[in-house]
């Protein structure tokens, strides 16, 4: 499973999985229908642009505060938490955590295990690992149900099924699930969905969620959900598992309420979640539901890479909100698939080189107009572009010593790095570029009419046959 | 240090940096923006030796590259005029990017940055800088404006456009769906991911004629290189020997709209 | 050493640049502002309501009577209450006369999973208090009003007394000192459950409740 992870290069596949979307109408009006739809949810909720702005900036200080802190509040959290009677697990790799989750599931001879939405447990496939060891993992928000059953991965952060049609959903829910007879009623397909997910709650041995705040004050873990599975989960269960990346800490109560409104309303265009659930430990001697044993798993997985280059780091101040894929236009044309990460979109392209090194995904930066429209709306100011300026950079240069980042270099190619110098010599030089510019107008009939990829769909590229600096020439 | 060409201050000298997209494939927008702020008395300077603002090996990942050819621009202004960017994208280069490039370089940051105070946007410039007012003589015309994503994400002067247009008496200005989308040219990476550049650059196009706009106007030649060309090889395609969207650089239709 | 000192020693490697300590207090200063109760009331029904929650304006004297309205509406014969608490025994009090049963969380979630998690259809719970700005109610479940009581049953009924709305959630926290006195789980529910997963269409009763019922207490006495 381990091997499955490292193994998989989501920058090869990248450009064919996204053409296929690209060449489905039906996909791409699709993609580009549910986009829309949460770009103007997001922009009813944000009336007041110097709201956002200084709302903005006030999370994007927060993170960086946290952040600035992160090592002394993790071992906070780890007080808090132990102090609340929550254990704590820390993870350097997948297969640690894993193998930390599966240890726990064993101690308690767990056979059915339901999940709560949780990226930190796709990242690590925890699913795959389960099914190794013969525990059923059973996704319960809806999204991931349908995912799941379908022998699916997410396509995006929040909207896990958004690549799905009813239809399409209808007919799995008629072929995977007993008894059901084919209904396309949104209305209907949820209620199936209840049914089955409740009689696993009720037999669930372990619960497992993942976190969006852990306030290192108070020992807190806090979930953002609508649909209640989150607090299924972590409360149907004897057992509660959270795991979390080791950047979702914050220091204070009072930093949750400023972030938990930018997630909600940049994710799906809620002033709030249905459900916002703080937990600070588990049942009580007097209490008469909750699970009776909590765990926190904590995941490096290359963040602490992330960490130590202080332009890198801001890829951490992340909150899962996905408003960059929503917002993204490249992501709306190809969907989240295509880019065989965990994370997709804008934030995947960003974070995805730490965790599976540039080896892996050494284009994926490239995949970008660098529009800018990732970063306009991200709630915490990640400088989006930027990094990924800082990625190409990282992977097309010549391998050297003691790089930020695994794989530095993986996209090296001596031909196109002496293409750029032989284009910095002409460039920076007005004779050469001169004498270039000139000849280049001068025979712009040899311009070929085949210039590859930009000739696909377009006429081709020819020089005018006078520069601007002849025309002024020949003005004065 | 007082700039020429701050609010209320009308310049009598400007730099002009034509951008080396100008320069080599639309001359034609360098010499109508020269020409209209000619018109406005306004004495224009091309420094002969410019060449590129760097952007292309900056956004693609050779920052080395880049601030080879930024190096040498960086020497071309040495009066304190302003330098007049009739692009966007070069125009954000200059402005937001040479300081960040040369950090490692206190002599030139400190010159990049001296720099990027005198940078203008065109529109910008004639909008905020002249405070023109654009006399319409033409007759009536529908147009659809397409601001590139760096003047209006990293610029932020994405009004200006629209304001100067608006200006014009006799001229419609089309909204078109999905105003603020990328165009889906963004460099290099229109040849490294084709399929999707493609796909943007058509629906762009789509959203563009769906307006029923008899032309597309840009501040930005990238973008119009994407646009335009994507526009005339549909034409092609579709065996239409007229252009069914034209366009040009919004200096251009500025001009002959306020000539006689 | 182990992954926890790893994982420390990498931070702690990191050149990190101290952070000012954000200003989170005058950010809601300057943007959020002291309403007066009605203006909080309203604009708490106003969003909770715009979350697809029933909201019934009653008093301390009229609620039961809201409340076995409400049952009969909806013709729910079984409610589940929490008898040691004052709501919860005002309303055994009124269904004992009304011949709606009621049910008790008087034992662990173990000895009566089965008849918790299918045979419940609504249950009646307090709240701690209410969040104005996003139409929010707060409950702090305990021994009497367990974390269950108010998700597994389809329709859920809170009481809320509308002097316990407060403005902002950040407010909430700060007036009430929640730093230092979290329970095991705090919680903050602001409609029905509810998902758009199938094709960004709104669907309610999701995993919880699909109806929310609110009794806002004092509103039009």
């Amino acid at each position: 499973m381990s091997d499955h992870a490292l193994s998989f290069m989501p920058s090869e596949g990248f450009r064919a999985r996204s053409k296929e979307v690209v060449e489905n109408p039906f996909l791409r009006k699709s993609f580009r229908g549910a986009m829309d739809f949460l770009i103007n949810k997001r922009v009813t909720q944000f009336p007041s642009a110097e709201e956002l702005e200084t709302l903005r900036t006030l999370g994007e200080q927060i993170r960086q505060y946290n952040l600035a802190n992160l090592p002394s509040l993790l071992v906070q959290l780890e007080d808090s938490l132990t102090r609340n009677g929550i254990k704590v697990h820390w993870a350097e790799t997948p297969d640690e955590a894993n193998a930390i989750i599966l240890g726990i599931c064993q101690a308690h001879s767990a056979k059915l295990m339901v999940k709560g939405k949780s990226m930190v447990s796709e990242e690590i496939e925890l699913n795959h690992a389960c099914e190794a060891a013969g525990i059923e993992a059973m996704e319960s928000d809806m999204g991931e149900y349908i995912v799941q059953l379908a022998g699916e991965k997410p396509s995006h952060i929040i909207m896990p099924a958004i690549h799905k049609t009813k239809e399409e959903i209808a007919t799995l829910f008629h072929e995977k699930v007993e008894g059901v007879d084919y209904t396309d009623n949104v209305d209907e397909l949820i209620q199936i969905g209840r049914r089955v997910l409740r009689e696993k709650f009720l037999v669930a041995d372990i619960g497992l969620s993942g976190v969006n705040f852990a306030v290192a004050e108070t020992g807190t873990l806090c979930l953002v959900e609508n649909e209640g599975n989150g607090r299924l989960s972590t409360t149907a269960p004897p057992v509660h598992i959270a795991i979390t990346g080791i950047e979702k800490i914050v220091e204070k109560l009072d930093h949750v309420p400023p972030l938990l409104s930018l997630l909600t309303r940049s994710a799906t265009g809620q002033n709030i979640s249905t459900y916002f659930n703080m937990i600070s430990g588990p049942r009580k001697a007097d209490e008469k539901d909750g699970p009776t044993e909590m765990h926190l798993v904590l995941l490096d997985n290359g963040r602490t890479q992330a960490y130590a280059d202080e332009e890198l780091r801001k890829t951490l101040q992340c909150i899962r909100c996905g408003a960059c894929m929503n917002h993204c236009p490249v992501y709306t044309r190809v969907g989240g698939h295509a880019y065989g990460t965990t994370y997709p979109g804008p934030i995947g392209k960003i974070i995805s080189p730490h965790m599976l090194g540039l080896e892996a995904t050494k284009t994926m930066a490239t995949a970008s107009t660098l529009c800018g429209a990732c970063g306009e709306v991200c709630p915490v100011k990640i400088p989006i572009p930027e990094l990924l300026m800082r990625l190409r950079e990282e992977s097309f240069s010549e391998p050297h010593a003691n790089p930020a980042m695994r794989g530095q270099g993986a996209g090296y190619s001596r031909l196109i790095t002496m293409v750029w110098q032989g284009w910095a010599l002409v460039y920076r030089s007005p004779m050469l570029y001169g004498t270039y510019s000139w000849l280049a107008s001068r025979f712009n009939w040899l311009t070929p009419s085949n210039q590859g990829p930009w000739t696909t769909v377009r006429v081709p590229l020819k020089p005018a046959p006078k520069r601007l600096r002849d025309l002024l020439k020949d003005k004065s | 240090m007082q700039i020429q060409g701050k609010a209320g201050q009308r310049p009598s000298d400007i730099y002009f940096f034509a951008t080396c997209v100008i320069d080599q494939f639309y001359p034609g927008a360098g010499m109508d923006a020269i020409t209209l702020l000619e018109r406005e008395g306004i004495r224009v300077h091309f420094p002969e030796e410019q060449t590129c603002c760097g952007q292309p090996a900056f956004t693609s990942g050779f920052p080395d590259e880049a601030r080879k050819v930024a190096a040498h621009q960086l020497t071309l202004f040495p009066e304190n005029w302003p330098v007049v960017v009739p692009s966007g994208s070069c125009g954000g280069m200059m402005k937001l990017h040479y300081p960040g490039l040369f950090a490692g370089d206190p002599a030139r940051k400190a010159q990049s940055e001296a720099l990027s105070a005198r940078i203008y946007e065109f529109t910008d410039f004639l909008v905020n800088v002249l405070g023109w007012k654009p006399e319409d003589k033409g007759g009536d015309c529908t147009v659809v404006l397409h601001t590139s994503c760096s003047a209006r994400r990293e610029m932020g002067v994405h009004l200006t456009g629209q304001q100067l247009l608006g200006g014009l008496d006799k001229v419609t200005v089309a909204q078109q769906d999905h105003e603020a989308e990328c165009c889906g040219f963004g460099g290099t990476f229109s040849i490294k991911q084709p399929e999707i550049s493609g796909a943007m650059v058509e629906d762009k196009l789509k959203s563009l004629k769906a307006t029923g706009a008899e032309r597309v106007v840009s501040a930005d030649c990238g973008c119009l290189m994407n646009i335009l060309g994507h526009a005339a090889w549909k034409d092609q395609q579709e065996g239409r020997k007229t252009a069914s969207l034209p366009g040009e650089h919004i200096a251009s239709f500025l001009l002959r709209r306020t000539s006689k | 050493m182990s992954s926890r000192d790893r994982i420390l020693a990498k931070l702690n490697a990191a050149p990190v640049l101290p952070k000012a300590v954000p200003d989170i207090a005058s950010w809601y200063a300057t943007h959020r502002f002291e309403e007066t109760t009605a203006e909080k009331v309203a604009r708490f029904r106003g969003c909770i309501e715009f979350a697809h929650a029933e909201v019934y304006a009653v008093t301390q004297a009229t609620w039961p009577q809201k409340l076995c309205e409400v049952l009969n509406t909806k013709q729910i014969e079984k409610l589940l209450v929490a008898p040691a608490t004052p709501h919860g025994q005002r309303a055994t009090e009124v269904l004992t006369e009304t011949g709606i049963t009621f049910r008790a969380y008087d034992q662990s979630i173990e000895a009566w999973r089965e008849e918790m998690f299918h045979d419940v259809p609504a249950s009646l719970t307090g709240a701690r208090g209410a969040i104005a700005e996003t139409g929010t109610l707060v409950l702090w479940p305990d021994a009497d009003e367990p974390r269950l009581m108010s998700l597994l049953p389809p329709v859920h009924i809170v009481l809320i007394d509308v002097n316990t709305i407060h403005n902002t959630f950040y407010e909430m926290m700060q007036s009430e000192g929640w730093s230092g006195s979290l329970p095991t789980n705090a919680l903050l529910i602001s409609g029905p459950s509810k998902t758009a997963d199938i094709q960004v269409t709104l669907a309610y009763g999701a995993h919880g409740p699909k109806e929310l019922i609110v009794l806002l207490m004092g509103e039009a006495s």
